[in-house]
């Protein structure tokens, strides 16, 4: 094989990257296109949503996603950097199979959180906004830590071993030193876990109890706008139809805007 | 000079160390409640007439979910056929390549990306792609929407590995007069794959229990997978969400727990064994 041939071949190959990236979005946005043109950028701003006489808006599942995935990562940020702070210096035996569990919390799908959220959770908050976010903080507890430990081990030993050497506590060393060093990663890891928040559809599907409007409390259903394609999309017709892809098209920018938030942080850290 | 009690300092370490041991092991708590619930409602399920036996609607007699096994299988193996070849042919590029190019760069960044799409994004685009373009829903359509959830995530893993070969290996088989696809392919991609195998594993095991890139592709069927190319085609996950959700049946939510039991053990296997492999290869 020439040289050339397989080198154009393999470019080719990685260009997909950027034409997976492009024809999604003019995909999604032509098979909305008729959403757009009927509300306009109304659209964004009311949440009416009456299938039966036409009428959509996208803020009802908009709120619900962002309420839901904002209401997670309060959870589970403070719980994720504890856990990295402490596997990152925990004497092997224990670190490994602590490691090793989130992997595999990582690794159960999705519509398992889900089962187990109506069977488990459900009973003690009902089908709401908060179970949802309870839901999606455990499933993006792994994540999030995964980063957030690979940001603290690379803080340069020699700047803790200064400070504990100067008398501060662990406590004062997290703080003051491994804080400021990595935040910049740290940020990156609350993104990667905020863009699995927005959009994890199956689990939230079976516990947020799917009624597309602003929620008005913790307790109330809601749905998201992933929820919300999983469960409309199989029977909508026409606008509807139309609408769900403009949803899908929401949710894909706000998904882009995320992970290149995040990449740009993770890069400015310096992981990966 | 003035000296000033330690203790408020030791109070707040101690409790910032109770706090951190607290919440790691809470993801390890939380993973053993789910895994014996799982076992618990699942194993009890188990028989090899659940196991052999086709799904059948409810109230018939000798159901099973053995269509949806071969349907999860044939459609993610499918998915491995697209997406397998062009990204680790894309990953060569960016390893062997591209490199620290500005081009390669913005190529590796665009991937990191496409990572994040929600699956469920990825099938309402496969669905007015492909299932709108034939006509027809198919268990091939199914395979094209986890084909695109693997791409970017199988092309990160080649070029990382590739990486992690030494460069003195490439400019030894350049210089035994070697030609650069060719030293590639034979001695590069050779001294990775380990470390690909195990990321290609990963990605099967975690494409395999996609509920939401099936819904509007795949579909469901309780037939055997017999029409992989034309019709829907029965998946675990997918007869799990349909039993959980839109059964009232207590009898087709235990089937459910069943389901979910067999594709836990598949996919935490999975993960297990490829971990371990990657350790041991590492040493």
């Amino acid at each position: 094989m020439s040289e050339r041939v397989f080198k154009s071949l393999t470019f080719a190959a990685a260009s997909l990257t950027v034409v997976l990236a492009a024809s999604f979005l003019i995909v999604l946005w032509f098979s909305g296109f008729e959403a757009w043109k009927t509300f306009g950028l109304k659209f964004l701003f009311t949440d009416v949503w009456n299938p039966s006489s036409g009428e959509f808006g996208a803020l009802g599942a908009l709120s619900g996603t962002l309420f839901t995935s904002l209401l997670a990562l309060l959870i589970a940020t403070p719980l994720a950097f504890a856990a990295a702070m402490w596997a990152s210096d925990a004497p092997k035996w224990i670190a490994s199979p602590l490691s090793r569990a989130m992997d595999m919390l990582a690794a159960i799908p999705s519509v398992i959180f889900g089962m187990w959220g109506i069977d488990f959770i459900c009973p003690h908050f009902g089908f709401s906004l908060f179970s949802a976010s309870l839901i999606l903080s455990i499933m993006i507890l792994p994540y999030i830590t995964a980063v957030m430990r690979d940001v603290i081990t690379m803080t340069p030993d020699v700047l803790k071993e200064s400070a504990y050497g100067l008398g501060a506590t662990r406590f004062e060393v997290v703080k003051d030193v491994i804080l400021s060093f990595g935040k910049n990663g740290l940020a990156g890891g609350i993104f990667i876990g905020l863009g699995r928040a927005l959009g994890e559809t199956m689990a939230v599907l079976f516990v947020a109890g799917g009624l597309n409007m602003i929620p008005s409390g913790l307790f109330d259903g809601c749905t998201t706008i992933a929820s919300a394609l999983a469960n409309d999309f199989a029977e909508a017709e026409g606008l509807h139809r139309s609408v769900l892809f403009a949803l899908g098209f929401i949710l894909l920018m706000l998904e882009f805007a995320i992970q290149i938030l995040a990449q740009l942080y993770l890069k400015r850290g310096k992981i990966k | 000079m003035i000296r000033r009690s330690t203790l408020p300092r030791r109070i707040a370490d101690s409790l910032f160390k109770i706090t951190s041991a607290v919440s790691s092991s809470l993801g390890l708590l939380i993973m053993i409640i789910i895994v014996s619930t799982i076992l618990y409602y699942g194993a009890s399920m188990l028989s090899i007439e659940f196991l052999t036996s086709p799904s059948k609607p409810y109230g018939e007699a000798g159901a099973g979910i053995a269509n949806a096994i071969l349907g999860t299988l044939l459609i993610t193996f499918g998915a491995a056929l697209i997406a397998l070849p062009p990204a680790m042919a894309a990953g060569i590029y960016l390893a062997e390549y591209g490199r620290d190019s500005k081009l390669a760069s913005i190529l590796r960044f665009t991937g990191n990306v496409l990572m994040g799409i929600p699956s469920v994004v990825v099938g309402i685009f496969v669905y007015a792609l492909v299932v709108v373009t034939f006509g027809r829903f198919s268990g091939f359509a199914g395979s094209v929407a986890l084909a695109f959830l693997m791409f970017p995530v199988v092309m990160r893993t080649t070029e990382d590995m590739l990486r992690m070969v030494n460069d003195s290996l490439r400019e030894s088989v350049l210089a035994l007069g070697e030609t650069r696809s060719r030293g590639t392919l034979k001695v590069i991609f050779r001294a990775a794959r380990g470390g690909i195998l195990t990321g290609v594993l990963l990605a099967l095991a975690r494409v395999s229990g996609e509920t939401a890139p099936l819904l509007f592709t795949a579909l469901f069927a309780d037939s055997w997978p017999t029409s992989y190319f034309s019709g829907p085609t029965a998946s675990l996950p997918v007869l799990i969400t349909d039993y959980t959700m839109n059964s009232p049946f207590e009898a087709m939510h235990r089937a459910g727990w069943g389901a979910a039991f067999v594709i836990a053990a598949i996919i935490l296997a999975v993960n297990l064994v490829s971990r371990y492999y990657a350790e041991k290869e590492k040493l």
